[in-house]
């Protein structure tokens, strides 16, 4: 472990965006894990005084700063709304790098990020061999939600309820996709991302057969890496780096007109944090910049590009409504909120909007692994206005949310359903 | 402290609020040392959480006994250090005595915890059908009883008055965990002394609140806004004054100098005129037949006195976009260099033209970038200097210019704060305002109720 003096010095390299947080505390007002706790510690002001406290060497209690940063969603919802405008997920990201630097990579993620992550045939592999023994551990709670919970006592499980790893992922049955653009004109590279592919592989064939019905080409490689949002919130560059250049590897030099993701975390971080945040130095910059600047949620992709726009007939009055739950990494980190409602409305089902559609479910990606029972918390308020829509079926567009929200209603027993945006488009066509 | 003799204190504490509820950790404390002016970071030595206002009183208590300084806190969000506790200090925190008690509707009145956040009782009362008018640029998440103690105004100023028009009655706790009512429900009330009028203002310095009456009254039913744009400041403050003494008060008056104008417009490209000199920002409210008539009075002073273009609000969408100029000042202010250090000082509105050049000039002096906004109507400017903390030499600068655009609000009547309060930032100009004998008095008054000097110490007298 380097000393605290080192660990300072590059703190102090934030420096730079570190004193733009004029300490206002208007975060307050929507942090998500603050609303639960009330406590400094958990607000972004806290956290980032604590970074400069750091950095000054006025505090010397590592491990207590670090136990905070962890407690945070990443949901951005605080730099949406920061009057000063501070880059607040840049600075939590190279933050809990510094520290991960600090006490090292706990082993079990080296082996996951480094040995699995970036090895793509691996990683299908062995999640093929725990699709297979899955059963044996877990049992059905909730057919409408297709949710399982753990058979006994199992620590990383806890009283989780959550969708099963898909029989056959969706990788599995479409390797490799490169047809040349339609009607349309348009061709798209598409990005499904790990959670489609190993647990939602409905999402990538509503995805498919959408982008077939209106005439756009698909660019899919074989062996796409895991975007790296996960290794890049616990703290590991290296290994974020490394992801980024398998898929810049899989991506650069074919021709698309844009790349289109169903999960607003990828869809945010190849835009975001990939140009940002990667400093490996083995592939060009301008590659990265180029990929980020094509990359678009698939409803943006459909509105802006295809025309997709807002049925005019009234759906039928007995089709049960739907209600839409904003993903901080659309609303937030990329300011999408419109076209997803437009592609709702263009699958003849009725909109009604929720209380507060737009405040994070609380998952938070790995904060749900290590902070369970807040994340179950704040995750409360969004399962009572969901309920409270009176919806029948709740639609997002990213499926990190959807395995929140799955597992919120079927702890309650809802009978609402979770479904992707582009899954009620793709039964309307 | 002994190592010893502070973990009896915590023990002590826990026993008040609970283990979860008393910090003593070095990461927690280092989170309650600071707020939202720029000072110093000072790192207390406890930090409490009551749940109930019986335990409050208890913890007020404690730190009596063992001479403790103690710092209440709401959402920390003050603009002069208010809420920077003293060294070794406790910090007690409010946020969990955040109940809305009672909104009565026949007598139109509201109780509530120190804790409660400012928009959520508006929020709560507006659903009511009336109105709590009191509109601090914090309130999604400053507190009504940091609001009370520091005597917080905003945007509504000139027309509603500010947080002290609205204190009925108030319960706190004097330096023995004594609980002290005063003030009632009713509309008048002159039973005693008048101790909401002394708490109102007093920065935490006189007492430990429990407990708040607010006045509630109904809400305007109609109202029209609008945006002048002026060549000179001067035709800017002239229309003020003339509004004014057309026997107009407009909810709300905003002034934006053409520095603030040029930021804004760059920042969220809303087309703003760039060129102008000086933007009047206009809303009536009232009875809908009023505010017809004021409107168009309102828009004829402005031409009279040399507006150069006037825009009428049509609909909602039109009124959000000149509100929203109005909003963006500080947030696009505050984007262009790492500090910005927010003033309050203010001047009878007459003066506010001999203010204004008063600070281009201190702006030039100290070769400094000042953008001015702020509530014209009611003499309360928002010079907001912009700056880098971590550069020395030119922190010197602003010190000086602050101090200068203080001395020139005092020397034209004015005074040194509207709505930030005095706290730290400005305890060593209060002489110069009221005088060697007022802060006599005001330290005799003060240790009368606190001989041990721990509420608060070192913040206004």
């Amino acid at each position: 472990m380097a000393d605290i003096h080192q660990l300072a010095q590059q703190f102090k390299e934030l420096d730079d965006q570190l004193v733009n947080c004029m300490r206002c505390g208007m975060c307050q007002a929507v942090c998500p894990v603050f609303s639960e706790t009330g406590r400094e510690v958990d607000v972004t002001r806290g956290k980032l005084a604590l970074l400069d406290c750091l950095a000054d060497e006025l505090l010397r209690d590592a491990d207590g700063v670090n136990a905070t940063l962890s407690r945070c969603l990443l949901c951005g919802t605080c730099e949406a709304n920061c009057p000063s405008g501070v880059k607040v997920l840049d600075i939590f990201l190279k933050a809990r790098a510094i520290m991960t630097g600090y006490y090292g990579l706990h082993p079990a993620k080296r082996a996951i990020f480094r040995g699995m992550l970036a090895n793509p045939r691996l990683f299908n592999a062995l999640t093929a061999i725990g699709s297979r023994f899955q059963g044996l551990f877990t049992k059905k709670v909730d057919d409408l939600l297709g949710s399982s919970c753990a058979r006994f006592n199992a620590p990383l499980i806890a009283d989780r309820h959550f969708n099963s790893l898909a029989t056959t992922p969706f990788r599995k049955h479409v390797a490799s996709l490169d047809t040349a653009a339609g009607s349309s004109g348009l061709r798209v590279a598409f990005f499904p991302g790990c959670v489609v592919d190993k647990m939602y592989p409905a999402i990538g064939d509503a995805t498919l057969k959408v982008l077939k019905h209106h005439g756009v080409g698909v660019f899919l490689p074989e062996n796409q890496a895991c975007c790296g949002i996960p290794v890049l919130s616990s703290g590991d560059r290296q290994g974020f780096n490394r992801l980024v250049e398998i898929n810049i590897d899989r991506f650069a030099g074919a021709a698309f007109d844009a790349l289109v993701t169903p999960c607003a975390s990828c869809t945010s971080t190849i835009k975001e944090l990939w140009p940002r945040l990667y400093d490996g130095g083995k592939v060009n910059t301008e590659a990265i910049r180029l990929i980020g600047d094509k990359t678009m949620d698939i409803s943006q992709f459909l509105v802006d590009h295809c025309g997709v726009a807002a049925s005019g007939e009234q759906p039928d009055r007995g089709t049960a409504a739907v209600t839409y739950h904003d993903p901080c990494h659309l609303k937030n980190s990329l300011g999408i909120t419109a076209q997803p409602r437009t592609v709702i409305k263009a699958s003849n089902v009725p909109l009604i909007e929720m209380q507060e559609a737009g405040v994070c479910c609380g998952c938070g990606g790995t904060f749900n692994l290590f902070h369970y029972e807040m994340s179950r918390k704040i995750g409360g308020r969004k399962a009572d206005h969901i309920e409270s829509s009176t919806a029948k079926t709740v639609a997002t567009s990213c499926p990190a949310c959807m395995m929140q929200i799955t597992d919120l209603l079927s702890h309650r027993k809802s009978g609402i359903k979770v479904r992707h945006v582009i899954e009620l488009y793709a039964d309307s066509l | 402290m002994a190592h010893e003799t502070k973990q009896n204190l915590a023990r002590e504490f826990a026993a008040i609020v609970g283990d979860d509820e008393v910090m003593t950790g070095e990461t927690d404390l280092h989170a309650y040392s600071y707020d939202a002016a720029v000072l110093d970071p000072v790192v207390p030595s406890y930090v409490v959480r009551p749940q109930t206002t019986e335990a409050l009183g208890q913890i007020v208590r404690l730190c009596n006994e063992n001479g403790l300084p103690l710092t209440v806190r709401g959402a920390g969000t003050n603009l002069s250090g208010g809420t920077i506790p003293h060294p070794g200090g406790v910090v007690v925190l409010t946020n969990r005595l955040n109940r809305i008690l009672e909104i009565n509707e026949e007598d139109l009145y509201a109780v509530v915890e120190p804790g409660v956040i400012t928009s959520r009782l508006a929020a709560e009362v507006a659903s009511r059908g009336l109105f709590y008018p009191p509109d601090p640029g914090s309130q999604t998440v400053s507190t009504l009883g940091g609001n009370v103690a520091e005597n917080a105004g905003g945007l509504r100023g000139l027309k509603y008055g500010v947080t002290k028009d609205y204190v009925m009655g108030i319960e706190f706790f004097d330096v023995d965990g004594t609980l002290v009512k005063g003030g009632s429900r009713t509309v008048k009330c002159v039973t005693g002394l008048n101790l909401p009028g002394l708490m109102v203002g007093s920065e935490g310095t006189l007492g430990v609140f429990s407990k708040i009456i607010l006045k509630l009254i109904p809400p305007p039913r109609a109202a029209r806004s609008m945006m002048a744009v002026f060549g000179t400041i001067k035709a800017a403050s002239e229309t003020v004054a003339a509004i004014i003494a057309a026997k107009i008060v407009p909810a709300t008056l905003e002034l934006m100098d053409n520095f603030t104008i040029r930021t804004v417009e760059s920042f969220r490209k809303a087309g703003l005129p760039t060129e102008a000199a000086a933007l009047l920002l206009i809303e009536v409210d009232g009875h809908p037949a009023q505010v017809e008539d004021e409107a168009v009075q309102v828009e004829r002073i402005c031409r009279e006195n040399g507006a150069e273009d006037l825009t009428v609000a049509r609909d909602s969408a039109e009124r959000d976009i000149i509100w929203q100029a109005r909003r963006d000042a500080l947030p696009a202010l505050a984007k262009l260099k790492p500090s910005c250090v927010l003033e309050d000082a203010t001047v009878p509105r007459s003066k506010i033209p001999a203010m204004i050049e008063a600070l281009t000039e201190i702006s030039k002096e100290y070769n400094l970038p000042i953008g001015t906004f702020g509530h014209a109507g009611d003499g309360n400017l928002h010079p907001t200097i912009l700056t880098d903390r971590r550069d020395k030499v030119e922190w010197q600068r602003v010190e000086q210019a602050i101090t200068a655009i203080f001395e020139r609000a005092v020397q034209l009547d004015g005074t040194l704060s509207g709505e930030h309060g005095i706290g730290i930032a400005k305890a060593r100009f209060m002489e110069r305002e009221v005088g060697a004998g007022t802060l006599a008095y005001s330290r005799r008054l003060k240790m009368a109720v606190d001989p041990k000097n721990i509420l608060n110490p070192g913040k206004m007298v």
